[in-house]
């Protein structure tokens, strides 16, 4: 018997807003221990919470994003748990009525498959500090920093069916909460976290099997890893005879094994109630739609954008439109120069050939996006040969100096003048006797060769094309009977 | 000097902005009044050095003409252990937080400072407000100034206390169920929760986050006017404050009850009220007949179940607001705890008392999963029905409603601590007016045959305050109870 599996992710994304979700401390990362503390981050005895409308906005992003429906009636509920690193006792979510539901998203596969991918919900949250253990003295540390950063809970529907594919929609979801830069993505960091659900069935079942939950993924190559493991654990249980029971597994990506946490029966009681110091969260037609103005192109977008109007190849609109800062980047280059093929070129196969050279991020590169534009410019325009541009691009990223400034410098600039070129070109004829009889005498393979002369006598300073012509009316000029 | 004490709030003013007494000797005579009726209990915590100081500093102010602009400059006020006073020792009368010196004000002291006042002490009360004698405070009873040897009523009764004994002219109070009103009635003073929302919660202990709500206590209507003046208005740190104008609330209390229709619930007539409680209530009512009110017959026909509603909600809110006592970050910890679980177990075990155990085990009950529906949804569906009738009275029946605030006047010190549920009944009255938001006052309007002082209940639609101030007010003025004063006090 062929089994397939059913998979389901539970995306965590933190928020990279200023202050936190429900008070006005800092989020910023790498302060020293404690220091965001305020009454509300310690749970201080009258502490109250006050919703961040930053955070609401980012939610309603994430949703107009994923094509959910966004709530306009919304209640914050209280989970709760005994743990140090949460300071109240509970934890302030959103439970019956999350902000945003039933959504899809365009997953690419990585076998070029597309996809249409069920978003089940979206809800705000905040997050717990951090525990410290030292095993060597017994004691805990507490880290209450991160308590309370908003985070975005992202629920998809059972719609993924390998490792393979759960990959690439966590690969698409952190790239569209990059592009609405509402979260950095980092999953090392812990920024971006993710827990997938999982169960498996005979192929040709539709009722779905006991699933289990696996935590502690927290990298890409890990989501697929702990999948293939635990999906060939439940095929190998049940084709032994065995069943699944419903529990919670820890990854451990030392082993690449998965163990059970805590089965149904021990699943914690978090007695969830309406937080009834938040008063019910209205947000209205207009509110959305101001944020839905704030949104930049998104990445499927902005892919058939570069395919159908600029006609852009399929592979180098992937490329393009893999993060925000490379189509933001393309974008203006492109306004420069309204060539998009060249600036596609100059992009994907230059400016990410030297930096992978260089081995330098995309945010260490000197050249601006004007310069690249103008630079492709500056070639469509004929003041400098597509030869040049190559030792002005080195210029360029050697310095981050603009193209113009580089052209005069180095004194490249292409000689389009025909007359000045009609000089070069009839030096270059007289001293060629020879060369020039045989082409009179039909060898007409031999004007390459006259080009080239004129170039190498301009040290390639004069414009291929106007040499062409020119030499080509000077060349006929000597031919007899003319 | 004592008599100084005796004074309302605009005569304090008045007397300090002329140069008749000076903030210090204020503020040491309400000092010394404390320390001499110890015996009492009203407080946790006194701050002589501090007022001192303050009263000096409002002395300079006082100078300068700041008397003006600010209501209570240099007038001692005494505080409910619950309200977070920076660098003064708050302990919500709990084992819990007995050596907790907060870090930051609630917005009701940053209020009460602005106005001037000075803080001489925190007032006892039950353990984080759940009682309703004064009992159940880690630090022992309060002790009834009319007589010593019964209860103030609860869970404000510090200052209830504080107030009748002539202590201090104003304290400030909560009231979740009846914290305030109940206490004032059974200490035979003024005692006035506003509307839920009206005053910021920000730094205030929490017990049932969507029924707390800050109040005061004073010796007359127009002095608790005064400090619900003080202490309105939005507060952008608390979600459930209102951006609702406050009134002044002083002088627009003033003028004639001539035509106002007082409702009165027949479901607050019941067997269970005490007959010199009920004859004397239905006595101020031909009072405020004769002052030309017209009495109505009105039905508040969901009264009955407010009781069993508030003892769902009020639990569940609590067991999830006190489960930040943990003993990780402040407050009480148990010793040499074998691990996580074990410091948790008998922090908790430890820490709380009985009454607050009791209650954060119903709360825990009804939020489980599986119970949830039955009992905490229920409840809500029941108080939007308790708001309902009162809804529905004041927009066909009356302007204000007067009713009973306790079946019963202040009973023994530990007549029924054993008892509970016997406890929970004596909010019986006030319970449905918490539920529904709205505010409600107690006006003094008597005593039993033992000489116990006796409240009438007054309730107004939300935001109304002013129709319970102008109510109260007329009232008073025509009755004997006013400034009535335990003896030796």
């Amino acid at each position: 018997m062929d089994f397939e599996a059913v998979i389901g992710l539970e995306v965590h994304a933190q928020l990279t807003t200023k202050s936190k979700a429900f008070c006005s401390s800092s989020t910023q990362f790498g302060k020293g221990v404690n220091e965001l503390c305020d009454p509300v981050t310690l749970g201080l005895p009258g502490a109250l919470p006050v919703i961040n409308r930053q955070l609401v906005e980012f939610a309603i992003m994430m949703g107009l994003a994923t094509n959910c429906e966004i709530k306009k009636y919304n209640r914050f509920a209280r989970k709760h748990y005994f743990y140090p690193d949460l300071p109240k006792g509970y934890q302030i979510s959103q439970y019956e009525e999350p902000i945003c539901k039933r959504g899809h998203i365009t997953v690419r596969m990585a076998d070029s498959v597309v996809r249409t991918i069920g978003i089940t919900r979206i809800h705000m949250e905040e997050d717990a500090g951090k525990n410290i253990h030292d095993s060597r003295s017994g004691t805990s540390l507490v880290d209450l920093n991160r308590a309370g950063v908003p985070l975005l809970e992202i629920v998809s529907e059972p719609d993924l069916r390998t490792p393979s594919e759960a990959a690439s929609y966590l690969k698409t979801i952190r790239q569209i909460l990059r592009y609405l830069e509402v979260c950095d993505g980092n999953m090392e960091e812990g920024s971006l976290r993710c827990d997938a659900n999982v169960s498996v069935r005979p192929i040709g079942e539709t009722k779905f099997g006991t699933r289990t939950e696996l935590k502690n993924i927290n990298s890409f190559k890990f989501v697929e890893k702990a999948l293939e493991y635990e999906i060939a654990r439940q095929i190998s249980v049940i084709k032994n005879g065995g069943t699944i029971s419903q529990e919670t597994r820890l990854y451990d990506s030392q082993t690449g094994t998965t163990a059970s946490m805590r089965s149904k029966e021990e699943s914690a009681e978090y007695r969830y109630f309406p937080d009834p110091d938040l008063p019910v969260l209205q947000i209205n037609e207009s509110w959305i739609e101001s944020v839905r103005a704030l949104m930049p192109i998104l990445p499927e977008a902005a892919r058939q954008k570069l395919i159908d109007t600029y006609g852009l190849s399929d592979y180098d609109a992937g490329i393009l439109t893999s993060e925000r800062k490379f189509i933001d980047y393309f974008t203006k280059a492109f306004e420069v120069s309204s060539n998009a093929k060249a600036v596609s070129n100059w992009l994907t196969s230059e400016l990410f050939g030297f930096l992978n050279k260089e081995a330098m991020t995309f945010e260490q590169n000197k050249v601006t996006a004007d310069d690249l534009g103008l630079l492709v410019q500056l070639i469509d325009t004929e003041v400098i040969s597509g030869k040049m541009a190559k030792t002005v691009f080195e210029e360029m990223f050697a310095t981050g100096k603009s193209p113009k400034k580089i052209i005069e410098e180095k004194g490249l600039k292409q000689i389009t003048n025909p007359e000045e070129i009609r000089k070069i070109a009839n030096q270059v004829i007289d001293e060629n006797v020879s060369q020039l009889k045989a082409y009179l005498d039909g060898n007409e393979r031999l004007f390459g060769y006259f080009v080239g002369q004129a170039m190498k006598a301009s040290n390639g300073n004069i414009s291929p094309k106007v040499a062409n012509d020119v030499i080509k009316e000077e060349l006929n000029k000597r031919k007899p009977g003319k | 000097m004592t008599e100084l004490l005796h004074r309302s709030l605009s005569e304090l003013r008045a007397g300090l902005d002329k140069g008749e007494f000076s903030s210090r000797e204020l503020v040491s005579t309400s000092l010394d009044k404390i320390e001499k009726n110890k015996d009492l209990n009203a407080y946790i915590t006194v701050c002589r050095d501090e007022a001192l100081k303050e009263a000096a500093a409002a002395e300079i102010e006082i100078k300068k003409g700041a008397g003006k602009t600010r209501p209570l400059l240099g007038i001692p006020v005494s505080i409910k252990d619950l309200i977070l006073t920076k660098d003064i020792k708050t302990t919500c009368a709990s084992k819990m937080l007995a050596n907790f010196i907060p870090p930051y004000d609630a917005t009701v002291t940053k209020k009460l400072k602005e106005s001037g006042a000075v803080i001489v002490g925190k007032t006892n009360m039950d353990e984080f407000a759940m009682g309703s004698s004064n009992e159940n405070s880690f630090f022992g009873p309060v002790r009834n100034p009319w007589n010593k040897e019964c209860i103030p009523g609860g869970s404000s009764g510090g200052s209830a206390a504080a107030v009748a004994a002539r202590l201090t002219p104003l304290s400030l109070g909560s009231d979740t169920g009846g914290s305030i009103r109940q206490p004032a009635s059974l200490s035979g003073i003024v005692g006035v929760k506003p509307t839920y929302g009206r005053v910021s919660r920000y730094g205030v202990i929490a017990f049932a986050s969507s029924l707390d709500q800050i109040g005061v206590f004073a010796n007359t209507v127009e002095d608790a006017a005064l400090g619900i003046q003080v202490l309105s208005g939005h507060d952008p740190k608390d979600s459930t404050s209102v951006t609702e104008a406050v009134p002044d609330f002083v002088a627009a209390s003033k003028g004639s009850i001539s035509g106002l229709r007082i409702g009165i619930p027949k479901e607050y007539f019941i067997e269970g009220l005490n007959s010199e409680v009920e004859n004397c209530i239905r006595e101020s009512l031909k009072v405020l007949e004769k002052l030309g009110a017209k009495l109505v017959q009105i039905s508040l026909p969901h009264t009955e179940v407010a009781l069993s509603t508030y003892y769902i909600i009020a639990p569940a809110e609590a067991s999830s607001n006190l489960a930040r006592y943990d003993g990780c970050r402040y407050g009480y910890r148990a010793e040499n705890p074998k691990d996580l679980l074990d410091q948790y177990c008998r922090t908790r075990a430890e820490g709380f008392g009985d009454e607050v155990k009791r209650r954060i085990m119903i709360g825990s009950y009804v939020l489980s999963s599986g119970y949830f529906d039955a009992y905490y949804l229920k409840a809500q569906k029941v108080r939007a029905l308790v708001a309902r009738d009162f809804t529905n009275a004041f927009a066909k029946d009356c302007d204000v409603i007067a009713c009973p605030v306790s079946p019963s006047t202040a009973f023994k010190i530990g007549e029924k601590s054993s008892d509970p549920l016997a406890m929970y009944l004596s909010d019986v009255f006030t319970i449905p007016a918490s539920l529904a938001g709205l505010p409600g006052m107690s006006v003094p309007c008597g005593f039993d045959s033992k000489g116990l002082p006796i409240g009438l209940h007054l309730i107004s639609k939300p935001f109304d305050e002013v129709t319970l101030f102008k109510t109260g007010r007329c009232y008073e003025s025509a009755s004997d109870f006013m400034n009535a004063c335990p003896k030796g006090f």
